[in-house]
């Protein structure tokens, strides 16, 4: 009798509540419910469908693209969830996405862990996963493995997302923030600020009505391109959290130079502006999702800035500023105003002013 | 962008420029020591450094930095004030950005909210008003500060409160005044100052006749000024005129938004919810009288002092600081002994470095740091 194992098909659970209890966090057939109906359904390809602990990645597939294999991991805790211009799941796909391709690599592989209060909706956690999905298949990158779990009311705020990822980097790309050299310039691939002011605005504790839409968008596309282009080019960071100022400043402290940069051609939204000028923001602090700082020597600044105006992310690339003789690690703007004042690091978070 | 846009041309100041250094050129001074111009309002201060006019001006104009940032002259005692309320479990307590940083004896609102007290940032004491309509059970608690700017909206909130019969809301007043702080930092026997640029937003609300016995009785000219790059060149430009032609006069370079009588309907508001405290507190500044407002016995309902027994403790400053001498002009910034060292944004000793309109943080956030030792170097 000729042995021939062949996999046993699974079947697909499904989930007939409208709402996500402990049970779906057990480890029973609850949870496998959730994960197929929810995740599964959403993510469908071949390395996770087995849904073994871990995802199996064959080495000689990823060193067709390379020498190096990069690896980072974000989470994500975004208050509202869904917010104007993304949701959670999307800046989780582009998060983890852009920090493996601002380090010169290309993304290839996610891994996708959920911590889920309970009494969160079953629709609204598919909405999330098709978010995911959607986004990754845009970024290029799949989905292979991941981590349910389930808290108490109150024990997390509503849900959060831990993105890992895996990616490539090719033979020769050597980016590092200690590279930058005096005259090098300063480029980033558009307006400033989007996701900050979007995501404030969305909270609504401050009753403005703003059209800002955040920029959250998968960037490995456009940072080839700028490779491609400006193929010395030094260093590259997204400028999230504490946006491009603490960028800035991070570079200036590891390569021990100066920056200057120009406020007058800093791309900014007018809206933007006006939401800063009412609250009493600095733009320059305000989160970025889809943006990133590039360092490039100077004779390939031009040809950068116009691979990036030639994508669909980079329509509003320019150049800021530049690498100055000055005080190393010391941040300055030339103002629009004709001063120039220092561009420090924040110290803790950017509170509104009084008057 | 339209009104903005405006007060921030680099030409427009270019030419400012070069008109304030042809008057400094002609006038007769003592060359010894620079002009001193205080800027008596945090948010000048902020404007200044966020433009960079300082390096902009001759170095013969010297700005010193004043007491206007209600959020920095906050004495420690009053914060333990605010932790103490925040900590009762019935109280949401609001409170606007500024202040959650502010460094009390024990802690600040961040810490105490990050200990578990509900405190909550609002952009408006209305918003709190709304809160406090929401959650019925709690007792909604509204950090009021400012100077006479913020001082007709929460009076206002206040009134609205009586109106709609809203017991769960109450104020805890640290509204101070302007007007006795100028003069006690004229009354200072160290003082230098050669004039004022005079508080913009204060003068909407209190017009300019509360300032005319500055230029009576201590011969000192004052702007009241706008808060736009162009807004302060300009006013300084007018401060030198008066200088030079040997007048001292209040004049107004803001009268698109301050009028000269003020706002009558802020001021009734004011005058009916709040009277003079006999002294307040000031941190960097000691004791000063008449300088606060409390809440009028009519309206005690809404005063988180009575609602509340708060402890009331008086917390002295931090022996090394020397807030009190920055203020005044004495001393710069940078020439304090714990400045960047013991005192920076991070860990705020003194008033000054509390808020990012502070002198000492906007020095240390925009960079007087190095012109400062700079300047200190070639004069040694």
């Amino acid at each position: 009798m000729n042995m021939i194992s062949i996999p046993p098909r699974r079947s697909r659970g499904k989930v007939h509540v409208p709402t996500v209890t402990l049970a779906h966090g057990g480890g029973g057939k609850a949870m496998k419910d959730l994960i197929d109906d929810v995740f599964v359904a959403a993510f469908e390809n071949p390395m996770l469908a087995p849904l073994d602990d871990q995802a199996r990645i064959d080495l000689l597939d990823l060193a067709q693209y390379g020498d190096r294999l990069a690896f980072t991991t974000d989470s994500f805790v975004v208050d509202p969830l869904v917010f104007p211009g993304g949701d959670i799941g999307k800046l989780a796909v582009c998060g983890t996405v852009n920090d493996l391709a601002v380090g010169g690599a290309l993304p290839l592989y996610l891994s996708c862990a959920v911590i889920i209060e309970e009494g969160v909706s079953i629709d609204f956690l598919r909405q999330i996963a098709r978010s995911m999905a959607a986004t990754a298949q845009e970024a290029g990158v799949k989905i292979v493995t991941g981590d349910t779990k389930v808290v108490n009311k109150g024990a997390c705020d509503q849900m959060f997302i831990t993105t890992t990822g895996v990616g490539v980097v090719a033979a020769g790309v050597e980016l590092g923030a200690h590279r930058a050299r005096l005259g090098d310039a300063v480029l980033v691939n558009g307006l400033l600020g989007d996701h900050g002011a979007a995501i404030l605005g969305a909270r609504g504790d401050m009753a403005l009505q703003s059209p800002i839409e955040s920029d959250c968008a998968p960037l490995q596309g456009l940072i080839a391109s700028l490779l491609d282009a400006a193929p010395n080019t030094r260093f590259m960071r997204d400028p999230t959290r504490g946006g491009v100022a603490t960028v800035l400043n991070e570079i200036a402290e590891a390569a021990q130079v100066a920056i200057d940069i120009d406020e007058a051609v800093t791309p900014l939204r007018d809206e933007v502006r006006g939401f800063c000028e009412i609250l009493g923001l600095d733009p320059l602090y305000l989160a970025n999702e889809g943006k990133i700082v590039a360092i490039v020597p100077p004779d390939e600044a031009e040809q950068a800035v116009e691979a990036m105006r030639a994508h669909p992310l980079g329509r509003q690339a320019a150049v800021i500023g530049s690498v100055v003789a000055g005080e190393p690690g010391r941040v300055t703007m030339r103002t629009i105003f004709g001063g120039r004042r220092i561009v420090d690091m924040l110290v803790g978070e950017q509170l509104p002013r009084i008057c | 962008m339209r009104y903005v846009d405006e007060f921030r041309d680099r030409t427009k100041a270019d030419v400012l420029v070069k008109d304030i250094e042809r008057l400094l050129a002609r006038m007769k001074r003592d060359e010894s020591r620079p002009l001193q111009i205080m800027e008596v309002c945090g948010g000048h201060t902020h404007s200044i450094f966020r433009y960079g006019v300082e390096g902009m001006l001759p170095k013969s104009i010297e700005l010193v930095h004043g007491p206007g940032c209600p959020v920095c002259v906050l004495p420690m005692g009053r914060v333990d004030d605010c932790v103490a309320i925040a900590e009762r479990p019935e109280v949401i307590f609001t409170t606007f950005g500024d202040a959650m940083r502010v460094p009390g004896s024990r802690k600040s609102l961040l810490q105490a909210k990050a200990d578990g007290c509900d405190v909550r940032m609002v952009y408006s004491p209305m918003d709190a008003l709304a809160l406090a309509c929401k959650n019925p059970a709690r007792e909604v608690v509204f950090f009021g500060i400012g100077f006479e700017t913020t001082m007709p909206s929460t009076a206002l909130t206040v009134l609205q409160a009586e109106r709609e019969g809203i017991k769960n809301f109450s104020i805890f007043c640290n509204h101070i005044t302007i007007v006795p702080t100028i003069k006690a930092i004229l009354d200072s026997p160290d003082l230098r100052l050669d004039g004022f640029l005079g508080p913009g937003h204060v003068s909407m609300v209190i017009g300019d006749a509360p300032y005319e016995f500055i230029a009576r009785y201590y011969k000192k000219p004052m702007v009241i000024a706008g808060f736009e790059p162009l807004d302060i060149l300009q006013s300084i430009w007018m401060l030198l005129r008066q200088i030079d032609e040997g007048r001292c006069e209040i004049e107004n370079q803001y009268a698109r938004v301050a009028p000269a009588g003020g706002n009558a309907v802020a001021l009734q508001a004011v005058a009916k919810v709040y009277e003079l405290r006999e002294f307040f507190e000031w941190r960097g500044l000691g004791s000063i009288d008449h300088s606060g407002v409390k809440v009028r016995d009519a309206y005690a309902g809404f005063d988180a002092e009575r609602k509340f027994a708060v402890p009331n403790a008086k917390i002295a400053d931090p022996k090394s600081c020397q807030c009190g001498e920055v203020l005044k002009g004495v001393i710069k910034p940078w020439q304090c002994k714990v400045f960047g060292r013991a005192c920076s944004p991070e860990t705020p000793l003194g008033a000054l470095m509390v808020s990012s309109e502070g002198a000492c943080a906007a020095y240390y956030q925009y960079g007087g740091i190095k012109r400062g030792r700079d300047d200190e170097a070639s004069a040694a």
